[in-house]
């Protein structure tokens, strides 16, 4: 039996996979769906959000988005959900994102955007700010101009994860509500031997859970907790992110936008919510929502549709993105036999989740090489060669004197 | 050896590196060390310095100093709060002052800069406070007891140049303390040209964090910020409006 470890959309998704597969799979988390996953916007948009020295990150990002239909069709199928029609009852849909500028200095970035995305063949088109109201109506009149990003996606994550959970009972796949306290090993001799299983918490599950489980392999999909079970360069990066509620919906497309230099974007949900994301914070395990997280994404918000202010406020959270030194994820092998990893997604994880479960089924072994763990591992007998002089992460507990 | 020396601390590095606007702490590590820097700005707000696998790991590992600044705040109470926090968090009574007037220029506010620097002098701190390009402001934060004065060439960001080179040399000629030209270096000749005017060193981060390839662009930053110390030691010739042989003309 394969243990994943983790129940957010990666995880979920994993263990979905396998079992459709044939393979048995067990999931524990002592919240599914209640972490990053609950947070995320839903965002599927690898091309609008390319940057400097990130191919990489888009060369997975559009694998996974292409995944996304077919992932979504037989989710919900899996799922029992009612027919959908094509939001496949997770709100899918791929009308794509809307990038606008406003001031001179905005539209200056988005040409120079717009130039890479050239260069590296991204199929978006340059409209003028007329051009973006109309796609647009309510979005602000001092909008100067935009790039349309025609493929690009979006979903809600919580319906995806609520379709998962569906799924995974239908199929009998067990999903054991408890946190794991740390990973078994198969510790004789020296040194550490392969992962064998996990040890429960079964204090905070109220001694309703066993206190281990044994498994032939165990994925570590934990995001932000994958850290202190396995010692993986995966460091929180708090976001804050807000929910608008309105009778009528107010844009048609994701719209993304530079405001002064900050980015922020709005996500449409076919119930008329809107989504304002998202800041991006070094906070470690903090979730608190603050004054200047709130004011920052209403202020950059209104900016670009002002008439956000006449929504009611739903909800307003904070999620931890695992993020990793290079920005890309670690799927593959840990090194440690018996342990996989499926962590460090930071702010992909909605979007590279049906990839990521492929490349744990071995398939696309060229984009599963950009996401090896191995690469944050120095070389047998040498320095590392590439990356930091010593590790970026390690387990070691207080803190240290800065020289 | 050519040492910059800020508050009795020796560094053989002249460029002083930001860290805000990297995409990725990799991208950031490469960077920092192609630049060659030995001195690293941090913005303490929105930042917990205990919180493992950060910038401030990335630093460590690197070996180079962390020079926590107040970026984003607007008041000096605030930023004698913030210095004081990155003290306690840090082990460091190092700070660049930074107290910005307005989100939209991010220009800094002199008189708020200039009471908080006071405060933080008072309170034991080695200040550097980052200000706009005025001759008379860089001379009383000096007189007040700052260990160096970090005048802008143009808003943070801005990748503008040295806007007005004139006001600059005044401040080198005047000041006792370091001059590090702070902020508005948009490439790697106006990192030289900071140097030519006298300044000691150069701090920037934009122009490195935002460049297409920032390892090349920090390491063209490194070289630069030593060929315009060297240029500004060896001296330049005077300019002239017409030609003088450098050969003889006639065989």
């Amino acid at each position: 039996m394969e243990l994943i470890v983790g129940g957010g959309i990666v995880g979920l998704s994993i263990a979905w996979r396998l079992s459709r597969a044939g393979r048995p799979v067990t999931v524990v988390d002592p919240a599914p769906a209640s972490g990053a996953s609950h947070a995320a916007a839903g965002m599927l948009a690898p091309v609008s959000e390319v940057t400097y020295t990130e191919e990489p990150l888009l060369r997975l990002g559009v694998a996974s988005l292409r995944r996304w239909p077919s992932f979504a069709a037989e989710l919900a199928a899996d799922a029992g959900l009612p027919p959908g029609g094509p939001s496949y009852g997770l709100d899918f849909r791929a009308d794509g994102t809307l990038d606008v500028a406003f001031g001179t200095d905005d539209l200056a970035a988005l040409d120079e955007l717009a130039a890479f995305m050239g260069k590296l063949g991204l199929p978006v088109e340059r409209l003028t700010g007329r051009e973006c109201r109309r796609l647009e109506p309510m979005l602000a009149p001092s909008v100067r101009g935009g790039l349309l990003a025609p493929g690009d996606a979006w979903v809600d994550p919580r319906r995806v994860t609520s379709a998962l959970l569906a799924a995974l009972e239908r199929r009998g796949v067990p999903v054991v509500r408890a946190r794991v306290s740390r990973l078994l090993r198969a510790s004789q001799g020296s040194g550490e031997g392969a992962v064998v299983g996990v040890e429960l918490d079964d204090a905070a599950a109220g001694g309703t859970v066993p206190a281990e489980i044994q498994a032939d392999g165990v994925v570590l999909a934990a995001g932000v907790w994958s850290a202190e079970l396995a010692g993986v360069p995966v460091r929180p990066v708090k976001g804050q992110i807000m929910r608008l509620r309105s009778a009528e919906p107010r844009l048609s497309r994701c719209v993304r936008g530079t405001v002064h230099g900050t980015p922020v974007y709005l996500v449409p949900r076919g119930d008329g919510e809107l989504v304002v994301g998202a800041t991006q914070e070094e906070m470690g395990f903090d979730t608190r929502v603050t004054a200047g997280g709130v004011y920052e994404l209403l202020r950059d918000a209104r900016e670009l549709v002002p008439g956000v202010t006449e929504l009611e406020v739903a909800e307003v959270v904070a999620g931890l993105r695992p993020g990793t030194p290079d920005n890309l994820p670690l799927i593959g092998p840990s090194g440690t036999p018996g342990l996989t990893l499926a962590t460090g997604h930071h702010r992909g994880g909605v979007l590279l989740a049906p990839l990521t479960a492929a490349l744990l089924q071995g398939e696309e072994p060229e984009l599963a090489a950009l996401c090896s763990p191995a690469r944050h591992r120095p070389a047998a007998g040498s320095a590392a060669s590439r990356g930091p002089a010593v590790p970026l992460y390690e387990k070691t507990s207080g803190s240290e004197e800065l020289g | 050896m050519d040492d910059l020396i800020i508050a009795g601390e020796k560094f053989s590095s002249r460029l002083i590196m930001g860290t805000g606007g990297a995409p990725s702490l990799e991208v950031l590590d490469q960077a920092l060390a192609a630049s060659g820097t030995e001195l690293t700005t941090v913005a303490m707000r929105r930042l917990d310095p205990s919180a493992r696998g950060s910038v401030l790991d990335v630093l460590r590992g690197r070996g180079i100093k962390v020079l926590p600044n107040t970026a984003g705040c607007f008041t000096a109470g605030e930023a004698v709060l913030t210095a004081r926090l990155a003290r306690e968090a840090l082990g460091t009574n190092w700070v660049k002052l930074e107290v910005i007037a307005d989100e939209r220029t991010l220009l800094p506010d002199p008189i708020e800069t200039f009471d908080a620097a006071e405060r933080l002098v008072a309170d034991g701190f080695v200040v550097l406070p980052y200000i706009g390009d005025d001759p008379a402001l860089a001379r009383r934060l000096e007189q007040a007891g700052c260990a160096a004065v970090m005048p802008l060439g143009a808003p943070i960001g801005s990748g503008l140049g040295i806007r007005n080179p004139h006001n600059i040399e005044l401040i080198v000629e005047a000041a006792g303390v370091p001059v590090i030209l702070d902020a508005g270096i948009g490439t790697a000749s106006d990192a030289a040209l900071a140097m030519e005017l006298g300044c000691d060193a150069v701090l920037l981060a934009t122009a490195v964090t935002r460049a297409q390839r920032p390892d090349l662009m920090a390491a063209a930053m490194r070289g630069a910020v030593q060929a315009g110390r060297l240029a500004r030691q060896a001296g330049r010739i005077p300019r002239r409006r017409y030609a003088e042989a450098s050969s003889p003309m006639t065989p």
